[in-house]
């Protein structure tokens, strides 16, 4: 494996680009484009502030530039360099600043999550949703955003239809306090949970009906992470109990449950289910036996097969403090949906992401990053 | 006096005094004998007294020994009852004590759970402080900031600058909202949820088709086995499974007249094939359940433990013929490898390499010879025959000349008188011969002399010969 040389950045805003072709790297107040192959600078803006938040637009062509504490968002053009867009909040604040799934238009939320202001850069207009709660995600084929709101105490769902920004739905969910939503791949399956203090799960087709519920138990913390598979068959839940459940899209029940016990046994279950579909493989993905020197690149890091059974050290988190650091905090499904890697508990990985072929999978921590390779016989840590 | 001294000695034995003195005579001292009366009688009342005692000190005893008796026994009894009480007093204590440890367990699991609920609690209480604590937070920021914009006269407006409008993402242009437009977003919401649900039930279709196959393929394995069995089953109940069986393929011919697979979407079809595999399978069940419980009572019975001996013996065969061609086999790969590996001289190399074709060689050169030979008489005779073909066309050279002339001669003397042709038919019929001969006897090299000429006339021969056509001279030739 070879490495690159080291660049700089600035609050982890290091994105590639949708297509693959670009990579855009914030420093400081400068966003810079790169090529991906040859890591040469394309193009160099510069923005009015430190930027808090950077965003490719779904067609790879603009890129979104977020000052929160200024209250401005600046948006770039790769094609055209000269072409500027600045977008000013004034007084009112911003809080976190998204693009729409088409690519054409910018949410803004507010301060205090007053109102979602939807900016369009095709036609200028302006329109605003109101009692916006923090989860809002677009569908992969970018035709339909769906926004939480809450309303008199009630939590609701819209659904807008992206390319004139159309209220198609608006429906109200069974949940105490909505927590997070999720698009099902194929666009037709919204998964909806509540807050960690009930694990509930609702699932609600794409025209507001309610599908499903599924409830693991009651009273204790609940929904940690939610992943759906990318054939949107399967929809893992992983929860504070340190278990991933696996729901199928046909009857939205239970059938699979991952448990990530501190001792391990055996390290590979495969489940081979009734659909006659590709095996889904559990890895347990925490760092077995890691040595891992101070430096970057002097570093002899090396991994070994531990021999079974293997006692994961387990930090027992403060009972005390809110949102404890147990529980299935990550979850992602290869893209073939062969495999489901999972985070439990403390270990300090900030994301998982699997490579588009499903054979490798990268763990990125804070400071290191390693690759996975999946064997189709055994795996290899 | 007999009696006398008989008293006497028995007086003394009483202790006593003798009633007489000795030397006295024969007076008796009627003071001594009434004393010793007196003593006598007072002896004898002693006696009975004593007796009577001793009586009433065995009256006693007996009864004393009644009461111990019945004493003992009702302590006997009052033992066992307390033995009995003691056992169920253990007993008692026994149940009582597994009562005690069922009740520490579900002591200790309530007090699990306890723990559990108050960690759950625990964790609530905390997660709802944190989110109280910070919407607390978020509220007095609200509040600074309501103040700050109260105070703050001057207000920053919302502003959008773009150096120009860019198209839309999918380069069509934006269309009024209107309800047709509303209309025809639910239209294309509904497609997708059509089109996603109907890929979702070919799937389904797919799979059941698939299920439905595996199904059809258990029925007819599980009735082949069936019947199978029951050709080989030793019970008494080959008739109830003739019975059986008779009314599972009627079942079959009923259902595999609908092999259609369309037709097996309808819910009856489908019921019926879930029920008849379901039966099939109970049958199986049971019969394997049936087959189990023989195996397990053969044991005694001799009947069935003699298949299972043959059984073994077989075994035992086909294992020995396993080892003997494998070491045969193994003999037969050594053989092999030392043929290949064993270092030999040229001489003896080529020499084995024949020898396994010394014998084949040797016929071979044998008949190579017979075969010389023969090709060179058959040279020879052929050279002979080339020079017979030769020397004949020759003749028959000389010999068409000569018939030439002599048809000319014929024709030339044609006349009434027939005498003078002896001489030159004879010639012209010894040349015939010669053709004849030579034809008939290739071996001999020279002509034989005339051979005698009461053969056939010239025509047969002719004909026979196949040398003329007949046409040619048919008008000549009759005579």
């Amino acid at each position: 494996m070879n490495f690159s040389e080291v660049f700089k950045q600035t609050n982890q805003l290091c994105k590639v680009s949708p297509d693959g072709k670009y990579l855009a790297t914030c420093v400081q107040y400068r966003l810079v484009v790169r090529d991906v192959s040859t890591l040469q600078i394309l193009q160099l803006y510069t923005c009015l502030d430190q930027v808090s938040h950077m965003e490719w637009s779904s067609d790879s062509l603009f890129i979104l530039c977020a000052m929160y504490n200024r209250g401005l968002v600046q948006v770039w053009s790769l094609e055209q360099p000269d072409w500027h867009c600045k977008i000013d909040e004034g007084s009112i604040g911003l809080v976190s600043s998204r693009w729409s799934p088409d690519g054409r238009h910018i949410l803004n939320t507010t301060e205090f999550h007053l109102r979602v202001t939807v900016w369009s850069l095709c036609t200028k207009a302006v329109s605003y949703i109101k009692h916006p709660k923090a989860c809002q995600k677009g569908d992969r084929d970018g035709r339909y955003l769906a926004l939480a709101e809450r309303r008199d105490c009630k939590d609701y769902v819209c659904v807008f239809v992206c390319d004139d920004w159309h209220l198609l739905r608006h429906f109200e969910t069974e949940t105490q306090d909505l927590a997070g939503l999720e698009w099902s791949p194929n666009g037709c399956v919204l998964a909806v949970w509540d807050s960690c203090l009930e694990y509930k799960v609702l699932l609600y087709s794409l025209d507001g009906r309610l599908l499903s519920t599924y409830s693991a138990y009651e009273w204790s913390l609940g929904v940690k992470s939610v992943s759906w598979s990318p054939s949107s068959q399967f929809l893992a839940i992983g929860s504070y109990d340190e278990k991933v459940r696996i729901l199928n899209h046909i009857t939205w029940k239970k059938i699979a449950q991952f448990e990530h016990p501190a001792i391990l046994d055996s390290t590979k279950t495969v489940y081979k289910e009734v659909e006659k579909r590709p095996a889904v493989g559990s890895d347990e993905m925490s760092l077995h036996s890691i040595t891992i020197g101070t430096t970057l690149f002097n570093t002899q890091s090396k991994y070994e097969i531990s021999p079974l059974p293997v006692q994961i050290p387990v930090v027992k988190p403060d009972p005390d403090r809110a949102n404890p650091k147990i529980g299935i905090s990550a979850l992602a499904f290869s893209s073939d949906s062969r495999y489901l890697a999972t985070k439990n508990g403390g270990f300090q990985v900030q994301s998982l992401n699997w490579h588009c072929s499903g054979d490798s999978v990268i763990l990125l921590g804070k400071e290191q990053l390693c690759l996975c390779y999946m064997d189709t016989d055994q795996e290899d840590k | 006096m007999g009696p006398l001294i008989f008293r006497h000695l028995s007086l003394s034995s009483f202790g006593l005094p003798p009633v007489w003195t000795a030397g006295g005579g024969s007076e008796l001292n009627i003071v001594a004998v009434l004393n010793c009366m007196y003593d006598l009688i007072q002896l004898h009342r002693r006696g009975l007294r004593t007796l009577e005692n001793m009586e009433v000190e065995q009256l006693k005893s007996n009864s004393n020994v009644d009461f111990l008796q019945l004493s003992t026994t009702r302590l006997k009894e009052q033992l066992e009852i307390s033995k009995r009480e003691n056992t169920g007093l253990l007993e008692r204590e026994r149940q009582l004590q597994l009562k005690v440890k069922s009740l520490q367990n579900c002591l200790k699991n309530e007090k699990e759970e306890v723990q559990k609920l108050q960690n759950v609690i625990a964790s609530r209480a905390s997660q709802y402080n944190h989110e109280m604590k910070r919407k607390e937070r978020e509220f007095n920021k609200l509040k600074e900031r309501l103040n700050q914009l109260l105070v703050d006269k001057k207000e920053k407006k919302q502003a959008i600058d773009v150096l120009n409008n860019i198209g839309r993402a999918d380069g069509k242009r934006s269309l009024w909202k209107t309800e047709k437009t509303e209309a025809k977003h639910e239209g294309e919401m509904y497609k997708t949820l059509l089109s996603d649900y109907d890929t979702r039930q070919r799937e389904l279709q797919l799979e059941n088709a698939e299920l439905r196959k595996v199904l059809q393929q258990m029925k007819k394995d599980m009735v082949s086995i069936l019947s199978s069995r029951k050709q080989a089953a030793k019970d008494v109940l080959p008739t109830l499974l003739n019975f059986i069986q008779a009314a599972s393929e009627e079942e079959d011919e009923v259902f595999d007249s609908s092999k259609d697979s369309v037709e097996l979407y309808c819910v009856h079809a489908r019921e019926k094939l879930t029920n008849s595999i379901r039966l099939q399978w109970r049958r199986l069940k049971s019969h394997v359940e049936r087959l189990d419980s023989q195996a397990q009572t053969s044991e005694s019975k001799t009947a069935d433990a003699v298949p299972r001996e043959t059984h073994e013996e077989e075994m035992d065969r086909l294992k020995l013929e396993i080892q003997q061609c494998k070491d045969f086999i193994q003999a037969q790969q050594q053989l092999l490898q030392q043929q290949l590996s064993s270092p030999c001289d040229e001489e003896t190399a080529s020499l084995l390499s024949d020898c396994y074709m010394l014998q084949e060689k040797e016929r071979l050169g044998d008949e190579w010879k017979t075969l010389e030979e023969q090709r060179k008489i058959f040279e020879r005779e052929r050279r002979n025959f080339t020079e017979a073909a030769i020397r004949l066309s020759h003749e028959r050279k000389a010999f068409e000349e000569e018939r030439a002339t002599w048809l000319k001669h014929q024709f030339l003397n044609l006349s009434p008188f027939s005498d003078s042709k002896k001489p030159s038919l004879s010639k012209s019929k010894s040349a015939f011969l010669i053709c004849e001969c030579l034809f008939l006897f290739p071996s001999l090299s020279e002509p034989p002399s005339c051979v005698p000429l009461t053969s056939p006339s010239t025509a047969d021969l002719y004909r026979t010969l196949c040398l003329i056509p007949e046409d040619r001279y048919g008008l000549d030739l009759n005579f």
